[in-house]
């Protein structure tokens, strides 16, 4: 086994009321060479015409993951930690079953490389007890990287929440979504 | 001869804007950089701590610098993509000649110096010393800033010296000094934690410093309401307690009613107003008939969410009320600022924990750069031009006689209007870019073109050096050593990373090698950027921006100090004002009556609709950075014209469709955009472009009569939908500026 200071107390929320649509996330996850300058992360207006709001998607690295589930070519797994990684690149067969099978839209088709690529959580950051990029550089901090005791403190009116409900299917997340508090899920339908 | 000397497509085509994009693997060296450099980003006026990594004299990606207390990593998009700018295919390497029908001719360093300074001679033999003016900025740091204000008036030996801080920070610079003697904010960001009520007025925080945005959620999640004052719904507005959408030009018709509220329901802290400060009932006369609803007619506010805000405000127990370019760009940008600040001492929160009140500084060292002296009417430590006791302590720290000492010169707007009229000739600039950043930048154009001779300074060539006869290579904010002090008055050290590139030079040696050649080299004699920063603290001692006990030591062992800091053994001063002490000649903090005007421009039956300007989040200012960097110019690749949908129903106007945009002064095409976070009466466009994309094509130049602020923020315009739809247009379309 490597070597790893992966802190495992240390979660990510997403506050959507504090993303100021600027894009820093997108443009510092892009920094990383593994990625080929492209962004991980993504931010999105709403509907610009009737307001300024924007979502951040970032992967919320699910305890089951439905993309590790479908992929053929065993090229996605979960770790010890709970990250699920981007596609191993000698496995993928480029097959988009993930893209389609993601309940949040997170993997995307590289067509240049033709090999799924996501978010893996900067685990060469955390795994050297780093932050990932996007929560470190987030102005707002709408991207939040730390302990549970940390956000409750700072973060009185908010709960965070990690299980999310598609119709009938539950799906739980190592990424948690802030919501109003007393808040214990969030349904999609 | 400062037009032209070719097609500005050719000039383009040659030195850009192109867009520079790092390499898919990233830049070689970057997991193992030689050298990761602590310093700060080049843009705001947040000056955000961050790590430049360098791999053999090259920078080669950034790294968050997490123990830097303001903004502990975070950064915006700007700063991110900061370091693109480094290694930039359009980079000045080599000194630039204009040659008439050619284009530049790469020169020698002695020969444009010489060529400079015969002209320089020639100008000021024939036309009078003041004939030849110079124009610097407050991208510089506070050593350059400095040094710019003693070469003008010691080697250059001329009255006309100002900066772009004159489209920026001076009306509330000018407020301020009226209302408590000292211009700078109260209290540093980190009083914004427990403020109850904070008000945030023309100041698009989300965009223009969007880490500041951090500390107000702060403040937000311990119960604070926040009130932003906005025609539009900026990011900040869209979950604000309470948005207050201005009609653009109407802000102090705003303040004077809810101060005048305040008083009819006696939400005032007698004791303070009583003991501390000066002016009150002359003040409240002034509004004595600015009802709730007269202020709804004038401003377009429901009185509802007036008397809203009024109550928040007059109940709170601490407060913070910021503001920005959005209620100082005005010809009443003073008046604004004042309004501001008699809401704040009628309620007595100042000078105590989470009670302040700041403008936001927008430049990145716009705090420090108008306080040392490159303001026509200043000499450093703030000290007034004007002030014969004033001139005489700097003579002295200059060696210098008083009497050779050029008195005050005129601001920036004005030395453009003395240029088009012919009685200044010749110009020198640094740091400065008037043909994006000033308004009816046609005009300014015909201004540029009617010199006789124009030396420029800058690293990449914008679209006003390209009129230059000389263009000097000079250096990027990561190659030389410094200090700037951030909008909280922190003064904190830049750090140098690499040389410059090429043959281009450190500007701050290009202004030693041209003072010496103008015969005033003896006064110029340093070593270092630290020597200069030790003549300086000596030139600010007891001026009220006193530096003299701020040392590169001291500013490394605190990651910054606060000035005021008169003494070496002084820890510097995060809050002004605790012990009530203003720094007015009465000790007392200053109420000003502020009677509504209306702005200069209003719309009429012929320009039914009020144009508005500002900023994006991924450009800045007059985008000579940023405009050359992919991922930024990607993300706002050009402006489109803001328009409510009830406005372009009006018109007939469809998404994208362009739209003829019409002011008195100029007309051109832009995409329309639209959307409901507008008023319906005000259309917006953002400025950061040149030619005909510029939204300064439009604007007035009309001038606040005490700080010549320009009113970018207000002009009346018409709009015509074309029918045809939107194709992005090409480099050299809309960066053509002739």
């Amino acid at each position: 086994m490597p070597v790893t200071n992966y802190i495992t107390n240390q979660e990510f929320f997403v506050d959507m009321q504090r993303c100021i649509g600027c894009k820093a996330c997108e443009m510092a996850c892009a920094e990383c060479e593994t990625n080929g300058h492209e962004s991980m992360i993504h931010v999105n207006y709403i509907d610009r015409a009737t307001t300024i709001q924007t979502t951040v998607q970032v992967c919320m690295h699910c305890d089951d993951p439905a993309c590790a589930n479908v992929c053929p070519a065993d090229a996605i797994t979960k770790d010890e930690f709970g990250v699920v990684h981007t596609a191993n690149t000698s496995r993928c067969i480029g097959c988009s079953n993930c893209v389609m099978a993601c309940p949040f839209g997170v993997p995307k088709k590289n067509e240049t490389y033709d090999l799924m690529m996501k978010c893996n959580m900067c685990y060469d950051r955390t795994s050297a007890g780093k932050k990932p990029m996007c929560a470190t550089v987030c102005p707002t901090q709408a991207l939040y990287y730390g302990t549970r005791e940390e956000i409750a403190k700072m973060r009185p009116n908010s709960t965070p929440v990690n299980n999310f409900i598609f119709g009938n299917e539950k799906v739980s997340t190592k990424v948690n979504i802030m919501m109003p508090k007393g808040a214990v899920e969030l349904r999609v339908d | 001869m400062a037009r032209l000397p070719v097609a500005a497509e050719q000039l383009i085509e040659q030195y850009g804007p192109s867009l520079n994009y790092p390499p898919k693997e990233g830049y070689a060296g970057r997991d193992e950089p030689d050298k990761e450099v602590k310093t700060h980003c080049c843009f705001c006026g947040m000056q955000c701590g961050m790590k430049l990594l360098v791999k053999e004299n090259k920078v080669v990606g950034f790294e968050p610098w997490m123990e830097f207390p303001y903004n502990e990593g975070r950064l915006c998009p700007k700063g991110v993509e900061r370091y693109l700018q480094n290694n930039h295919p359009d980079r000045l390497l080599h000194p630039l000649q204009r040659e008439e029908g050619k284009g530049f001719r790469q020169v020698s360093w002695e020969a444009s110096m010489e060529r400079t300074v015969a002209e320089i001679k020639r100008i000021q033999s024939q036309y009078g010393n003041d004939a030849f003016a110079m124009l610097s900025g407050v991208s510089l740091t506070n050593e350059k800033s400095y040094l710019m204000g003693k070469f003008a008036r010691v080697a250059l030996k001329t009255a006309n010296l100002d900066y772009n801080g004159r489209l920026c920070m001076v009306s509330a610079g000018a407020g301020n000094k009226k209302a408590f003697g000292l211009d700078r904010i109260s209290n540093t960001f980190e009083d914004l934690e427990r403020a109850e009520v904070i008000i945030v007025t023309g100041a698009n925080v989300s965009e223009t410093f969007p880490t500041l945005t951090h500390w107000i959620w702060r403040a937000r999640d311990y119960g604070a309401k926040l009130i932003v004052i906005d025609p539009r719904v900026i990011p900040l507005a869209r979950t604000a307690d309470l948005h207050l959408p201005v009609r653009p030009g109407t802000d102090s018709a705003l303040y004077g009613a809810m101060l005048k509220y305040l008083a009819d329901h006696d939400m005032l802290d007698h004791d303070f107003i009583d003991n501390h400060t000066s002016g009150f009932q002359e003040t409240l006369d002034a509004v004595k008939d600015y009802t709730l609803e007269w202020a709804e007619e004038i401003t377009g506010i429901e009185k509802q969410k007036i008397e809203l805000a009024a109550q928040w405000w007059g109940k709170a127990s601490t407060s913070f009320l910021l503001h920005a370019r959005g209620i100082e760009h005005h010809t009443k940008g003073v008046d604004n600022v004042l309004g501001c600040i008699n809401l704040v001492l009628a309620t007595g929160r100042i000078g105590r924990p989470y009670c302040g009140y700041g403008t936001i500084t927008g430049q990145g060292n716009g705090q420090g750069g108008r306080e040392h002296g490159h303001k026509c009417d200043q000499l450093p430590g703030n000290r007034d031009i004007t002030n014969p006791e004033h001139r005489k302590y700097i003579a002295g720290v200059w060696g210098i006689e008083e009497k050779d000492m050029p008195g005050k010169g005129l601001t920036a707007y004005e030395l453009i209007e003395a240029i088009h009229r012919g009685e200044v000739k010749g110009l020198i600039s640094i740091c400065f870019n008037p043909l994006v950043s000033l308004p009816n930048n046609n005009y300014v154009r015909e201004a540029f073109e009617k010199l006789e001779f124009y030396a420029c300074i800058d690293f990449f060539m914008n679209e006003t050096s390209r009129h230059a006869d000389i263009i000097f290579p000079g250096s990027l904010q990561e190659e030389e050593e410094g200090t700037v002090t951030s909008a909280e008055g922190r003064v904190i050290r830049i750090r140098k990373a690499v040389d410059c590139p090429g043959e281009a030079r450190p500007d701050t040696s290009i202004i030693l090698d041209l003072a010496r050649r103008l015969g005033a080299g003896d006064k110029f004699n340093y070593q270092t950027s630290e020597d200069i920063f030790n003549e300086l603290r000596v030139a600010s001692k007891g001026g009220t921006a006193d530096y003299y006990g701020i040392t590169y030591q001291k500013i490394e062992d605190n990651m910054g100090v606060f000035w005021p800091c008169p003494s070496l053994d002084h820890p510097g001063t995060k809050r002004l004002w605790e012990d009530k002490k203003f720094n007015t000649p009465d000790g007392k903090a200053h109420f000003n009556p502020v009677k509504y005007r209306p702005p200069e421009e209003v719309t009429d039956a012929e320009y039914p609709v009020v144009m508005t300007t500002g900023r994006v989040v991924s450009q800045y200012l007059s985008g000579t950075q940023t405009r050359r960097i992919g991922k930024l110019v990607d993300n706002y690749p050009e402006p489109k014209v803001e328009i409510h949908p009830l406005l372009a129903e009006k018109y007939g106007i469809r998404q994208n469709e362009l739209v003829q945009v019409t002011t008195r002064r100029s007309s051109a095409a832009f995409p329309a955009n639209i959307v409901e976070t507008i008023r319906t009466d005000t259309i917006f466009l953002p400025y950061h472009w040149p030619g005909r994309k510029s939204a300064n094509q439009f604007t007035t130049g009309s001038l606040d009569p005490i700080s010549k602020i320009p009113e970018f923020k207000v002009c009346a315009c018409k709009l015509e939908g074309l029918g045809t739809f939107h194709e992005p247009s090409t480099n050299s379309a809309a960066y053509k500026s002739s």
